[in-house]
């Protein structure tokens, strides 16, 4: 059976009754048990829970949603009751849920069928994947490099074909520099949009969960699935929901797409930086209107960004101490040496540096140096965003300054890694969505992403304007040959 | 802002981590380079900016005061590493 | 050298909501181990805060009735340290925008009058309880683990033992009033810290204070107070300083020691909680508040004063706890007899109350009841004495009073042909007394009338039989 991509391609057979949701399954199932062994995505695979889940659809004849019977796959940060949830740590290594989070209520509800969880950076920290406890993953496209980070297994799972789709989790761009890696569509939405509830945090003011596609209309679909009020969740958004696939059709003509003159600048890989122009003259080929504008303090995003979310870190991973559950140090003398031992061998390198970081810079004295200081460059970023949407609808960008970077090139310099981070940063520091799509190859073969940054849950604006991209071009339609 | 050994050994005492001679050199050379990097916030006067710690203007999130089913108790515990009675159980706490 | 005590309090009480701060775990006190708890409040990876409504409203009606500027923006903060009985390693609190700041609180102690400023008023949640009997371990209980909590910071005010206990009472009682906790003490719904200083009469600096932690009674409070300010008294009298630091009470020996060898810096890297949204409180919602606060124990007393012709001390021990207060209110209402109400609820009740070291609340008998047994006697259906034996069976049992008395036949005797009939069988069978009653000694009648009683099972009526003796001898 030829391999069969998208969530709305399969709809497509299944409505033509040409396939079953047991035969979709059963194609993804093989499809990880020939190709994992190269990409290493996911930590924990279900085979026969999917099948079982499969047959039922099939059986009862009803579709409860577009995702009814779609395989996808889970970011391990992300709490699967009755199944473990590990951040890819050791100190989580045998953590069990008992609850379920938000979107994997969700999602459950809409009849998706969940086949894996997926690897990823250590509680999220990193941009390569490299930092994950248990393994690393590769990229589909080239696997001696890096499929990005930290959702790293949920982009590479998805650019292998191994699920149709997955979700991550974006709080510096973690969903879209791996989806920019990789070939694939990567949405983090703004802030707000889709609970938090059951994510394990990192750095609860700039996590948010999203989805990553293989092209832009299947981004519409999971999203209209996540997006949505959440009770439980005190950041969660009450609106009305909206139907995100009813936006991708819309006339482009008119419609003002900013580029900001500091996101071309030093540092930006000259093959990227051409293939974001040959991007820009596509769009202005269909009619939108192309406008320069500024971010003045965005060069200070990654500054504020490495305080604020290893502050918020340094508190959110203190609750890892081997009382209540995951991982106990087996020798040691009183409560404190149990508590030393328990967190010194059970994080690794990436999450003590940050937890020292933030640890630091909230401690006495510095907090108004630091934790203040960077709270206060986010007001400014934020309004560096509201300016520059006062001139556009959307901002487009590198997603990231290069393409897949090879495995250990950059793991000696955390500072040099975190430049990776440089575009992606500034949007979940003013909390507003912003969508990384394939615009094209370098000379290597590598996929190149662009970045759509829209206002406020004005993801409607960027999924537009996404769509609009993918249907004048054909790079989404590339698939990673393994 | 270089930072010392002592500032290391406070930080990692205070964040419940412990490091080996070498391993607290590394720290003290890696968050020296992070903080140097973080110096150039210091370029912005921001003295009349407001702090921004949530980005959206959300306020008065709030829920009733109804009482929910608790967890069974086996379930609250069956992810510790040790108990005992129900509880879970800790190295000895002198108060 | 004269040497002046300065005091300062932090009080923790325990909100008297049905669910937890943040989750909907119920807050009863007294389950089993670990059965109310939740992925929330067990601080389960992935878990968020929401706050209960409840405990906002709690917090803003203390804070009025302890005359304090209520904050029109507040927010919450993460107070991070480790401890076992704190899940997710850092408390829920609240630090540089409490929702209640700038109070005051009058106090009266002896003959005279002190105001105490109130610093602020914050809400937090509590933390788990360590059992520490269990052999080699610890073990933590978590279902303490988001009781929602308030804590008071006082001004350093107090100046005495004695203050600082009146005070306590006094927001003990201010938190009764307004329904906001229970403050069953023995349940650890009010907990007090002391913060002590001494220095020389006439100096105006503070000297270096120390803070004694957990205080659960008023007896502790007072106890702690006078053995620490002896003992910096004593440690300056020799020439050495007073180090600040955290020493635990020993309520069982009577002295403290210090903790200061488990000290360390506290560093709690304060910051606002991004799982939670500020609180913005309009002031039409204060006023609301205010405008349904249940009436303080100072508006009562007066009108006990003013209305019903109370003394100043009936009114001040009617008032001290709401519960009284309010049966004391209850039961006029049904008899229109105050005088007696405040006489049987400050004798007879309030001594069988101390017997059984119960409180007004667990008084089996309802205002409505005692109302009656007033009645009963004003009607003279039964003397005060078998009133009181009514009361004695009213607290055992409940039951009504006219139910008492007639299943037990203890209505008064008045009829004088039946009461006659005794009276001659007493006076025919005691000659030697009615001899001495005929010479004058008037002691004897009393020992008639207690054989006469005696036979009647006491529901004679007194003054029938008095009349009744003198009529025929």
């Amino acid at each position: 059976m030829e391999r069969i991509s998208t969530i709305h391609e399969i709809n497509d057979l299944i409505n033509k009754k040409e396939i079953t949701y047991k035969e979709v399954t059963n194609a993804y199932i093989h499809r990880i048990e020939s190709v994992e062994e190269k990409v290493q995505s996911l930590l924990k695979f279900m085979p026969e829970e999917a099948l079982k889940k499969a047959e039922e659809a099939d059986e009862s004849g009803n579709t409860l949603s577009p995702l009814n019977g779609i395989p996808y796959g889970l970011k391990d940060n992300i709490c699967t009751e009755g199944y473990e949830t590990t951040c890819a740590s050791k100190i989580l290594y045998n953590f069990v849920p008992p609850y379920s989070a938000a979107v994997a209520e969700n999602l459950n509800a809409s009849g998706a069928i969940l086949l894996g969880k997926t690897n990823m950076d250590e509680f999220a920290m990193g941009s390569s994947n490299e930092n994950s406890s248990v393994k690393k993953t590769f990229n589909p496209w080239d696997i001696s490099r890096v499929p990005g980070g930290s959702s790293g297994g949920s982009a590479a799972s998805v650019a292998a074909e191994e699920v149709v789709f997955s979700l991550g989790s974006d709080t510096g761009g973690s969903i879209r520099q791996p989806a920019s890696f990789c070939g694939v569509v990567g949405l983090k939405p703004t802030y707000g949009l889709v609970s938090r509830y059951g994510l394990i945090a990192f750095a609860s003011s700039l996590d948010q969960i999203g989805p990553i596609t293989k092209d832009v209309t299947d981004c519409a679909i999971v999203l209209n699935t996540i997006a949505g009020h959440d009770k439980r969740d005190s950041t969660s958004v009450s609106m009305e929901k909206k139907d995100y696939t009813t936006f991708l059709n819309r006339e482009i003509k008119g419609m003002k797409i900013g580029i900001a003159r500091e996101y071309f600048a030093e540092g930006l890989n000259s093959q990227v930086e051409s293939l974001l122009k040959e991007a820009i003259k596509t769009y202005r080929d269909m009619g939108a209107e192309i406008v320069e504008t500024s971010l003045p303090y965005s060069k200070y995003a990654l500054s504020a960004y490495y305080i604020i979310s290893s502050a918020e870190a340094s508190s959110n991973l203190a609750r890892y101490d081997g009382i209540r559950y995951g991982y106990r140090t087996e020798e040691f003398d009183n409560l404190l040496d149990l508590y030393k031992k328990t967190r010194s061998e059970g994080f690794g390198e990436e999450v003590k540096r940050r937890i020292m970081l933030g640890t630091y810079a909230l401690s006495s004295g510095y907090y108004d140096a630091y934790y203040k200081k960077a709270l206060q460059v986010r007001t400014l970023i934020k309004e560096d965003f509201d300016n520059a949407f006062k001139s556009c609808d959307v901002l487009l960008s590198p997603t990231c300054p290069t393409t897949a970077f090879k495995i250990g090139e950059k793991s000696a310099n955390p500072l040099e890694m975190y430049l990776s981070d440089i575009y992606t940063v500034p949007v979940n520091i003013a909390g507003i969505p912003a969508i990384s799509v394939p615009c094209g190859f370098d000379r290597e073969g590598l996929p190149v992403g662009m970045q759509l940054t829209g206002r406020a849950f004005g993801e409607n604006d960027i999924l537009k304007a996404a769509y609009a991209f993918e249907q004048a071009t054909d790079f989404h339609k590339k698939r990673a040959v393994i | 802002m270089k930072l010392t050994k002592e500032d290391v050994k406070y930080v990692a005492d205070l964040a419940r981590l412990e490091f080996t001679n070498e391993e607290i050199d590394r720290y003290v050379h890696q968050l020296t380079d992070i903080l140097e990097y973080e110096e150039q916030l210091n370029e912005l006067d921001t003295s009349n900016v407001a702090p921004t710690a949530h980005v959206l203007p959300i306020h008065n999130v709030f829920r009733e005061d109804v009482v929910t089913p608790s967890l069974d108790r086996e379930k609250a515990l069956m992810n510790a590493p040790e108990q005992d009675k129900g509880c879970f159980k800790v190295p000895k706490v002198i108060e | 050298m004269d040497y002046e005590i300065v005091i300062g309090l932090e009080i923790h009480s325990e909100l008297d909501t049905n669910s937890k701060i943040f989750c909907g775990c119920s807050t009863t006190f007294g389950a089993e181990e670990n059965t109310q708890t939740c992925p929330v409040c067990l601080g389960l990876p992935g878990t968020l805060p929401v706050l209960n409504k409840k405990v906002v409203e709690y917090a803003v009606r203390a804070g009025i009735a302890m005359d304090c500027k209520i904050a029109n923006f507040s927010k919450l903060d993460r107070k991070n340290y480790f401890y076992p009985d704190l899940p997710k390693a850092y408390q829920i609190s609240q630090f540089d925008l409490p929702i209640c700041q700038r109070g005051d609180v009058e106090i009266e102690v002896g003959d005279y009058k002190k105001t105490i400023g109130i610093t602020r008023i914050h809400i937090e949640e509590d933390a788990g309880k360590l059992i520490h009997d269990s052999g080699e371990g610890t073990l933590a209980d978590n279902n303490r683990c988001g009781v929602p909590l308030i804590e008071i910071v006082t001004e350093p005010d107090m100046r005495s033992a004695a203050e600082a206990r009146t005070f306590a009472e006094k927001i003990k009682s201010i938190l009764e009033y307004t329904e906001v906790s229970d403050c069953k003490m023995q349940e650890g719904s009010l907990r007090f810290d002391v913060n002590l200083s001494v220095r020389k009469n006439g100096t105006k600096e503070l000297g270096t204070r120390t803070e004694m932690k957990n205080l659960n009674s008023f007896r502790a409070l007072e106890r702690a107070v006078e053995a620490e300010s002896r003992r910096q008294i004593f440690e300056l009298e020799r020439g050495n300083r007073i180090i600040q630091e955290t020493r635990k009470w020993d309520d069982d020996n009577g002295e403290s020691f210090s903790l200061r060898s488990k000290e360390e810096a506290h560093d709690y890297r304060y910051f606002p909680d991004p799982d939670l949204v500020p609180i913005v409180l309009e002031n039409s919602y204060i006023k609301e508040i205010e405008d349904h606060l249940p009436k303080l124990p100072w508006v009562r007393k007066k009108d006990y004063m003013e209305k019903w012709n109370l003394s100043e001390y009936d009114a001040d021990v009617l008032t001290v706890s709401k519960d009284t207060a309010s049966f004391f209110e209850k039961t006029v209402e049904a008899c229109g007899d105050p005088k007696s109400v405040v006489n049987w609820i400050m004798g007879d009740i309030s001594a069988a109350l101390n017997e059984q070291n119960i409180s007004m609340k667990d008084v089996k008998f309802s205002p409505g009841d005692l109302g009656e047994l007033i009645g009963l006697i004003n009607k003279k259906a039964i003397s005060v004495s078998i009133g009181k034996q009514v009361l004695k069976q009213m607290m055992e049992t409940g039951e009504s009073p006219s139910k008492i008395v007639e299943k037990s036949g203890l209505s008064q005797m008045n009829d004088e042909d039946e009461l006659k009939k005794i009276v001659l069988t007493v006076l025919e069978k005691n000659p030697q007394s009615v001899e001495d009653l005929k010479n004058g000694k008037e002691k004897a009648i009393g020992f008639l009338v207690g054989q006469i009683m005696k036979e009647t099972k006491g529901k004679a009526n007194p003054q029938v039989v008095n009349k009744l003796i003198k009529d025929n001898i």
